[in-house]
């Protein structure tokens, strides 16, 4: 499953209409006179993780909620499978930052609550959700509310109603950066074991180069205002190592600083 | 969990009780009868039936006034809350309504609506209106940006999203104004049978003054406030009931 689509992330760079979950063409967004992002081009291969990383005020969760139809670009479209995006759909999930869960509900509401929308019976969406929760290891917890959750697990509450939809894209916002830094480490494990188990494509906004660098197969470098991709790096060589030495990789390290090496003068 | 023990109530009951008594007893002004005085009077007017005729009476504008307040209430501050038009339309209204000194605006009600129940239904309505509405309309404002874009991103239709998102997220704040307006009622409801006709429980507060039956007074008093406190004390199960995990301990239990 894995080794043949690391394969094919080599050849995308050779062919670029293989198989692009989604396309962002020309993407431009203005917030009165405020540029937000300025003719945007981004390909996020099928079955991939892609980074959008970069300094605030860049633009990536902008265009990533472009990607969720969450908000319209001023020109420019996105297309999802081959389709331009109108709006939100069935073939896209949202993990947001601050979790978005809904206070009264247990757990096991808020991993349905997706199904729930979309009118799935209650015993076959609460199957469905129980089975989510043992994956991302919450079980027992079913019948908990959000507050009785630290902040690692109500994230995994929110990853959990994502996977539950069973979309093709899952567009994360930011979603480690408000839980501790082992929670994080722990998460960033696990979201490894994930793009490599589930067949999903996922786009990843994070802030952290080095989280950027350790789970991604293509790292799309934003630069700000106007916001536009910069560079594109992927650290396919990265892919076959071992996670539990990928910290101290040198090759992982060399990234980690050129990353940041053409990111400082950005940073105020 | 969050409960306070039965003990915590008893002996707070026992205090307040007893500081009634002892002021009673000095006692601070003729007009001021004991606390036992006063629960004599009370069994006596339940045991010869004049207590539930008078609340017959009384609870009808009350009931009445609560339900419209709570029904259009909360229907407005949703209205209010979610369009910036109706806000501008409405919210000032209701905020006239809550400065107004109500006592004084009464001889118009009266004069515009006879002395019957229209007249003290409104009285209930104006006290008991606002605070729910102005309450709502805040609340449904507040609503978290992110849970609504994420149930606009999981597909919820925007009657879903008002259903099961925003009204529920409202929700504690709603019950908080309901609180507020429902005790306002109550207090409402006492003051058109004190200003418009002396009927229900108004009619025991005033005759009783009229003839110095000060314990029977008390007495009328007492049980008005004891029903705003079971009320109230069941508007919050009925919260804790909805929406569990709002709650994280409350005031009362």
């Amino acid at each position: 499953m894995v080794m043949p689509q690391i394969k094919e992330a080599v050849d995308t760079a050779a062919l670029p209409e293989t198989d692009n979950a989604v396309v962002a063409r020309s993407v431009s967004k203005t917030y009165g006179d405020v540029e937000a992002l300025k003719n945007l081009t981004l390909e996020f291969p099928r079955g991939q993780l892609t980074s959008l990383l970069g300094p605030s005020g860049c633009g990536k969760t902008t265009l990533l909620k472009i990607i969720a139809g969450l908000l319209k670009p001023t020109s420019g479209e996105i297309e999802v499978n081959g389709k331009p995006v109108t709006g939100p759909g069935p073939d896209r999930a949202f993990v947001f930052q601050d979790f978005a869960l809904m206070p009264w509900a247990t757990v096991l509401r808020n991993v349905a609550f997706g199904l729930e929308l979309r009118g799935v019976a209650r015993s076959e969406r609460e199957a469905i959700a129980e089975k989510y929760i043992a994956d991302v290891g919450l079980k027992g917890f079913e019948n908990s509310y959000p507050h009785q959750l630290s902040g690692g697990m109500r994230q995994r509450v929110g990853l959990a109603r994502a996977l539950s939809v069973d979309a093709d894209v899952l567009l994360m916002d930011e979603p480690f950066s408000a839980v501790d830094e082992q929670t994080r480490r722990k998460f960033q494990e696990d979201l490894l074991n994930l793009v490599q188990h589930e067949n999903k494509t996922f786009i990843f906004v994070t802030h952290s180069i080095e989280e950027a660098v350790y789970v991604s197969d293509q790292i799309a470098i934003l630069l700000p205002r106007p916001s536009r991709v910069s560079e594109i790096i992927r650290p396919t060589d990265l892919r076959h190592k071992n996670t539990d030495t990928l910290r101290r990789d040198p090759e992982y390290l060399d990234i980690v600083d050129s990353i940041w090496a053409s990111l400082r003068s950005y940073v105020e | 969990m969050m409960r306070r023990s039965l003990w915590l109530k008893i002996i707070s009951a026992a205090v307040l009780f007893g500081a009634w008594q002892i002021a009673g007893m000095i006692p601070v002004s003729y007009a001021f009868p004991t606390f036992f005085d006063s629960m004599g009077a009370l069994a006596r007017m339940a045991a010869d039936g004049t207590l539930l005729i008078a609340y017959v009476e009384t609870l009808r504008p009350l009931v009445v006034g609560v339900l419209i307040s709570a029904f259009f209430g909360i229907g407005l501050g949703l209205w209010i809350g979610l369009s910036r038009k109706f806000d501008w339309l409405f919210s000032p209204i209701f905020i006239v309504m809550q400065a107004a000194p109500l006592a004084a605006l009464i001889p118009l009600l009266v004069m515009a609506y006879g002395i019957g129940l229209t007249s003290k239904v409104f009285v209930v309505c104006i006290m008991a209106m606002p605070v729910i509405v102005l309450n709502t309309a805040g609340a449904v404002r507040n609503t978290p940006a992110s849970l609504k874009e994420m149930g606009r991103s999981f597909l919820a239709s925007d009657t879903a999203i008002i259903l099961r998102i925003v009204i529920p997220a409202a929700s504690p704040v709603i019950f908080s104004g309901l609180r507020l307006g429902i005790s306002a009622g109550f207090i409402g409801a006492v003051l058109a049978e004190l200003k418009i006709t002396p009927t229900g429980v108004g009619d025991i507060i005033t005759y009783s003054r009229s003839i110095a039956d000060y314990p029977a007074m008390y007495a009328a008093i007492f049980s008005i406030i004891l029903l705003a406190v079971l009320f109230l004390n069941f508007l919050e199960r009925l919260e804790v009931y909805l929406f569990e995990g709002n709650v994280r301990g409350y005031a009362s239990d």
